[in-house]
């Protein structure tokens, strides 16, 4: 088998492009939500400066081979989801390693990260760590089955498991996106997406006035670098396998910029308004509504 | 009101006077050691003092004496009594009464830790309640000098000044006397 | 002035009696297995801190103390009054945000500990805890006057009155207690520390370790806990 060596390129390059768009436009989401409570907010470049912080922190500790690994792992879930899903639709250059089944792929690599980092955290042996995961682990998990349900109910409409020809299909105008042709599954869809975000009001998991911030409690300098490119890179990914599902997708840059920060505002809309959900209280909430809608989603097509 | 449940006690108990402080609901009672138990249980279950609001002590060390102050609040009537007892300072033991309102084993665990009041019976009375590593004399007892003690403890910074809060004002207000 | 009995002596010869759950002892686990538990052992590590060199070249050295003085993350661990004096640099009217400080919840993530006003005995064994966990380069700055030299609690019996013999202090911000206006100003000349490569109060930590536990042992007399936290 021979390497594709200009298609490793474009995928580094597309990582690169992904990360520098996260960390801008996080520190954006930021700072429009320092705005609103009448703050000046961070700077937008503050997020560079935190990252090379911590790698530059002179001391740091290990407590063995899967604490290690735990963000290694997570930065692999967030990595792996974008690489094997187009990034933009119709660009050999920038599809990257899409392939015939690569929604399944992309549905894993939502979970991946999660559970490496429950195995890290783990190890560290910190009670908090334990308890943010056990609380994480099950938000999560109840999360993403309205999202399990309106991808099947997709890929029945579509016929296909490939991201790329549902994309293919939605193309020739805005009537054409699931958004308009099947709207209950794009609503199952995105109540497991304002609920996998980690922002308010289903963050109680990572939120510093709870158990202290949960799973990363005992990580920090190079370790907590790691899981900061991956705070910024994950949010991007999972919009992508959004955008691609139930908007259409992008052709450009432009566009891909566009739709994602305008997804990814839904989730901040949301936060913004609503005061955090204990763990139990968004569990009831996913199987009352989420679940139902999924249910309904799939029997409607 | 106060002077009817008094009357109606004071010769059963052998109380002291009834000392009416700043407001009428408000009455302070000496009582003798023996009756601390039947005093508390009538106030308690017959004269609807349901609340202990607090137990505290005083070190009157010229007399050579602990005075314990057990505040009982009447919630139905508003009525607020004081319960006044003295202990020896040498011996220094009190009565557990942890079975009449269980807080008073917390307040019974503070006056054993600040001023060496022994409590015998009272749950964890015995355990380190907000000092830890405490190896001196109980530090709330009027014969141990907290000043002292700070100065042989830590060394004071060059250059801080103190000066008498009284004398400094007199300077500032009345310069000329 | 206060009075003072000039007999009064403190106790010097009392020692304080381990407590009987930090003995080494052994314990038959639920399997049957019999095994030794030393309480006071630290498994991970005993080693003592050790001094961390800079960089080799100046100018990455000089980079990294930029983002360290941009990025300055606060232990969120109030230990007296001064703790409320922090709270308002949060809200819209300081927003200390906007100097790159923010708050983190674990001492793990955190470079700056705050000792926000009194600290006693007891607290300071959870201060040093908790400053032994971060990971360097760390800074203290001590708040108000009780960390200068005892404040009002000139004569109390359970606070300590100078900061710096305890923890490497970098800065001290005086006030009883300090506005956020000063805490602010605090952090800026913080920042003109760090950024002149002056803050090594972790380097300075490791190299006098003994005279710093000696001087911690001195008031903390339950010591019950490894030397050096890891």
């Amino acid at each position: 088998m021979s390497i594709d060596w200009p298609r490793i390129g474009y995928a580094a390059l597309t990582l690169f492009i992904v990360i520098n768009y996260g960390m801008i436009m996080t520190a954006l989401v930021r700072k429009i939500g320092a705005r609103v409570s009448g703050r000046y907010g961070i700077r937008i470049y503050q997020n560079y400066i935190d990252l090379v912080k911590n790698i530059a922190l002179r001391s740091k500790i290990t407590h063995g081979v899967m604490y290690y690994l735990g963000p290694v792992f997570r930065l692999t879930g967030g990595v792996g989801l974008l690489l094997f899903v187009p990034t933009i639709y119709g660009s050999a250059m920038w599809s990257n390693f899409s392939f015939a089944g690569d929604l399944v792929l992309a549905l894993y690599f939502v979970f991946f990260g999660t559970l490496g980092m429950a195995l890290g955290a783990a190890e560290s042996g910190h009670p908090y760590s334990a308890i943010g995961i056990t609380r994480g682990l099950s938000q999560v998990t109840v999360a993403e089955l309205p999202l399990a349900l309106a991808v099947f109910a997709i890929s029945l409409q579509y016929q296909t498991l490939n991201i790329t020809d549902i994309v293919a299909a939605q193309q020739g105008g805005i009537f054409n996106w699931t958004l308009f042709t099947n709207p209950v599954a794009t609503l199952a869809a995105l109540f497991a997406f304002v609920g996998t975000m980690m922002r308010s009001p289903f963050d109680v998991v990572i939120a510093p006035q709870e158990i202290p911030i949960g799973p990363p409690t005992e990580y920090h300098s190079s370790y907590l670098a790691l899981m900061q490119t991956n705070r910024v890179l994950f949010p991007i990914a999972k919009t992508v396998i959004y955008m691609n599902l139930f908007f259409g997708g992008a052709t450009n840059w432009f566009e891909f910029a566009i739709k994602v920060f305008a997804i990814y505002m839904i989730s901040v809309l949301v936060g913004v308004v609503h005061p955090r959900f204990r763990v139990e209280q968004s569990i009831t909430f996913f199987l009352k509504w989420g679940l139902p809608v999924g249910v309904l989603a799939i029997l409607l097509v | 009101m106060m002077q009817a449940i008094y009357d109606r006690l004071k010769d059963r108990f052998q109380l002291g006077a009834l000392d009416v402080r700043s407001r009428k609901g408000l009455a302070f009672v000496d009582l003798r050691r023996e009756f601390l138990r039947p005093v508390l249980t009538e106030l308690r279950d017959v004269e609807g003092f349901t609340h202990l609001i607090l137990l505290t002590a005083v070190d009157w060390i010229e007399d050579e004496r602990f005075q314990l102050t057990y505040l009982l609040n009447n919630r139905q009537k508003n009525l607020d009594l004081g319960l006044r007892l003295r202990l020896d300072r040498n011996l220094a033991i009190g009565e557990t009464i942890h079975d009449l309102w269980p807080t008073a084993a917390t307040y019974q665990r503070e006056l054993r830790e600040m001023f060496g009041i022994a409590f015998p019976g009272s749950p964890r009375v015995d355990e380190e309640f907000i000092l830890e590593g405490w190896t001196d004399m109980p530090p709330y007892r009027r014969d141990f000098d907290t000043l002292a003690y700070s100065q042989q403890t830590h060394a004071d910074r060059e250059g801080r000044e103190t000066s008498d809060p009284r004398e400094f004002m007199k300077q500032i207000l009345y310069p000329k006397d | 002035m206060k009075h003072m009995d000039p007999n009064f002596r403190k106790d010097t010869k009392t020692e304080f009696p381990q407590r009987e759950e930090l003995k080494p002892r052994k314990v038959t686990t639920p399997d049957g297995q019999v095994i030794d538990i030393e309480p006071l052992q630290d498994y991970f590590c005993q080693e003592p801190p050790k001094v961390h060199q800079k960089s080799y070249f100046k100018i990455v050295e000089d980079f990294y103390n930029w983002c360290r003085a941009e990025s300055l993350w606060i232990l969120a661990f109030g230990t007296g009054c001064g703790a409320i004096e922090m709270r308002p640099l949060m809200t819209p009217r300081f927003d200390a945000y906007r100097y790159g400080i923010q708050w983190r919840a674990t001492p793990r993530q955190a470079n700056l500990l705050m000792i926000s006003g009194y600290l006693s005995v007891k607290t300071l064994k959870r201060a040093i805890r908790t400053y032994e966990q971060m990971q360097g380069p760390k800074y203290v700055v001590g708040l108000g006057s009780c960390t200068i030299n005892g404040g009002m609690y000139w004569d109390s019996y359970n606070t300590i009155k100078k900061l710096e013999e305890y923890l490497p202090v970098d800065l001290y911000i005086a006030g009883c207690m300090p506005r956020p206006e000063a805490l602010l100003a605090g952090f800026m000349e913080l920042k003109k520390k760090i950024k002149a490569g002056n803050a090594e109060g972790a380097n300075k930590y490791a190299e006098k370790f003994d005279w710093y536990k000696a001087n911690q042992k001195a008031v903390i007399k339950d010591w019950d806990m490894p030397d050096y936290n890891w």
